[in-house]
């Protein structure tokens, strides 16, 4: 998939969202995701709702002209709740968006808040029926004695109209709050995990699902770890991992026991004693872990690196790419201005030889495995000429700095990008800045 | 460590603790309730700052004068607020900090008790600690006092066991602005 003779050149495809500086809170994007085709593109926001863009298929015989993302479906998915015993406000956000793998003509996805899961059905109709006996084709009911004859009514072709209709609520199983879903490779069963429990559903049931792991200590006092991420294997339906604050993976074996407690294999790197600070704790809390398309793999993202494990070494990662060592010496800043708390995603690429994750200051990073070459590339209205490359960035950490580059206090820790996306065929990925959706392409020559 | 750092140090863990202090009081009023992973984040670097706060204190005083004890205080906070905040009662703060540190990390996620078999009595979730003396839905509010301490008019609505604990640390001056 990688352009022939060397480097992958990036170039921008289109921007979604406002162009106005002051964001609506409401508008924040907090989950992207492309199906499994890649063809639809869904985002999810603070505001509850979900946008799903769809790749046109016209031009996909002209590969120098890939489709554009067009907006296929708006919808809202979750609205804010107030939860009455605990006097608590449920946020409407968007955590996290899952698709189904496509069975039938309508696609499926779920959508989550911090307490409660959706499934919802996308389906398409472009033919409505007309010639109804007993009613006008505005609906009025026609007067029965008009009636002098009978036909049969027929399908005639209407403007495409893409209908959402929630299929399944998945409520009440949540204490805390989600961070996770993930559907299993049967297609019957999926994951949710908050901080403390992770539970199994039947994509068909709602009045049940099963507590598979429970980290709630006796005492709550007691706590130490919480669990911040989780995920199916991509083909093994009995394997999955969740991964901790504490920067330990465990890999959980259903097989072995109802409740996975247990595990079967626990993934940690000691920690480098000449890098402890303060917060130590914090930067080695796992925001997020997915596993590569192989399955053989598994990347961890924390503040401050991603690193790929591979399944059969627990005692350290196979590699580790620092994405913004820079910020190593102003922690204690980042802590006092919030930043320290921010959850970054992490993504594969299609055939797992390039990893993404975002930064700062609209910058996001990929990381080649197998050329063993990284970049840092930004998302901004100002590289938005249509297929305009863009420019690799960097950041000076200090001392002397180059003509274009950046110094570390000049960036801006209010654009961040949490949430990247990469299609699982092609070179297109998807950025979420804080409010636009930029998705861009591969140059091809 | 000399003086000269240790004291830079104490001013840092200082500052760090008021910051962590105003982080948790502010999160509780933040919309979709407390978040635990960000509260156990935060009362991780509260421990931490203290932890080096009660060391760099104690190459302050080479005449081995130990630093005043902190209180254990009664909260319906954060029970990890609570955690961190109270050690135990009979160490002194120089004991403290290991001492404090190794039971915690005792009981680290090593819980391997079968819990599907485990007797009811054992399978209590309830929380133990100071206010079970009173009944579960009535916790106490009001901190316990050690003998000659006072009472203080805290603001309404503050987070009294995190200002009381750092009693010792930081002056009522630095603190409740932080509120």
């Amino acid at each position: 998939m990688a352009a022939p003779g060397g480097d992958m050149q990036w170039c921008f495809s289109q921007v979604k969202g406002a162009i106005d500086d002051d964001v609506a809170e409401a508008d924040i994007i907090s989950t992207v995701e492309f199906n499994h085709t890649g063809e639809l593109l869904a985002t999810g926001d603070k505001g509850g709702r979900v946008v799903i863009f769809q790749q046109e298929i016209e031009n996909k015989s002209l590969p120098q002209f890939r489709s554009e993302y067009n907006v296929y479906s708006t919808f809202q998915s979750h609205e804010p709740e107030f939860d009455y015993l605990k006097s608590l406000e449920i946020e409407e956000k968007i955590n996290k968006i899952r698709w189904l793998p496509q069975k039938n003509a309508a696609q499926f996805l779920l959508s989550t808040n911090d307490k409660t899961i959706k499934l919802w059905k996308i389906s398409e109709r472009d033919k409505r029926p007309d010639g109804y006996n007993l009613k006008e084709d505005d609906g009025r009911y026609k007067d029965p004695n008009s009636i002098t004859s009978l036909r049969v009514p027929v399908l005639i072709p209407m403007d495409l109209m893409v209908e959402a209709s929630p299929r399944r609520v998945f409520a009440n199983a949540h204490t805390y709050h989600i961070n996770s879903v993930s559907v299993n490779s049967d297609h019957e069963t999926y994951l949710s995990a908050d901080d403390l429990r992770v539970n199994l559903w039947h994509l068909e049931i709602t009045d049940r699902s099963f507590n598979i792991v429970d980290i709630k200590p006796a005492n709550m006092e007691e706590l130490t770890e919480v669990i911040t991420a989780a995920e199916f294997h991509p083909h093994q339906c009995n394997t999955f991992v969740y991964s901790s604050s504490k920067g330990i993976i465990r890999l959980c074996d259903m097989r072995e026991s109802a409740l996975c407690d247990r595990h079967t294999k626990l993934f940690e790197e000691p920690e480098d004693p000449s890098n402890r600070s303060f917060f130590s704790e914090i930067i080695s809390s796992i925001s997020d872990v997915k596993f590569s398309h192989s399955g053989r793999y598994m990347m961890t993202r924390d503040y401050l690196s991603v690193k790929i494990w591979d399944l059969n070494m627990e005692n350290r990662p196979v590699e580790t790419y620092q994405v913004h060592e820079y910020l190593r010496s102003k922690l204690c800043s980042l802590y006092e201005n919030d930043c320290i708390f921010d959850k970054f995603e992490c993504c594969w690429n299609g055939n797992d030889s390039v990893v993404m994750t975002g930064s700062y200051n609209n910058f996001f990073r990929m990381f080649d495995r197998s050329q063993r070459r990284d970049v840092m590339l930004e998302a901004s209205r100002e590289n938005s000429k249509p297929m305009q490359v863009l420019k690799p960035r960097k950041v000076c950490a200090g001392g002397k700095r180059k003509k274009d580059e950046i110094s570390v206090d000049s960036l801006d820790f209010n654009k961040k990008i949490l949430h990247t996306a990469w299609h699982p065929q092609d070179n297109i990925i998807a950025v979420a800045t804080t409010n636009n959706l930029y998705i861009f392409q591969d140059k091809v020559n | 460590m000399s003086f000269a750092t240790a004291m830079e140090v104490n001013v840092e863990a200082r500052r760090i603790l008021a910051v962590s202090i105003s982080k948790l009081y502010a999160s509780r009023s933040q919309r979709g309730g407390l978040r635990l992973h960000r509260s156990l984040l935060l009362s991780m670097v509260m421990r931490s700052a203290r932890d080096i706060y009660h060391s760099s204190r104690e190459s302050e005083q080479p005449n081995g004068e130990q630093p005043a004890t902190e209180e254990p205080m009664d909260t319906n906070c954060d029970p990890k607020e609570k955690a961190r905040l109270t050690p135990d009662l009979a160490d002194t703060s120089a004991d403290m900090a290991p001492g404090v540190s190794d039971k915690l990390d005792e009981s680290d996620c090593d819980i391997t008790e079968d819990k599907e078999n485990l007797s009811p009595a054992k399978q209590s979730r309830k929380r133990r600690g100071k206010a079970s003396a009173a009944p579960d839905f009535l916790p106490s509010k009001r901190a316990r006092l050690e003998p000659g301490e006072e009472r203080y008019a805290a603001p309404v609505g503050s987070c009294r066991a995190g200002v009381g604990d750092y009693r010792s640390a930081l002056t009522l001056n630095q603190v409740i602005p932080a509120f």
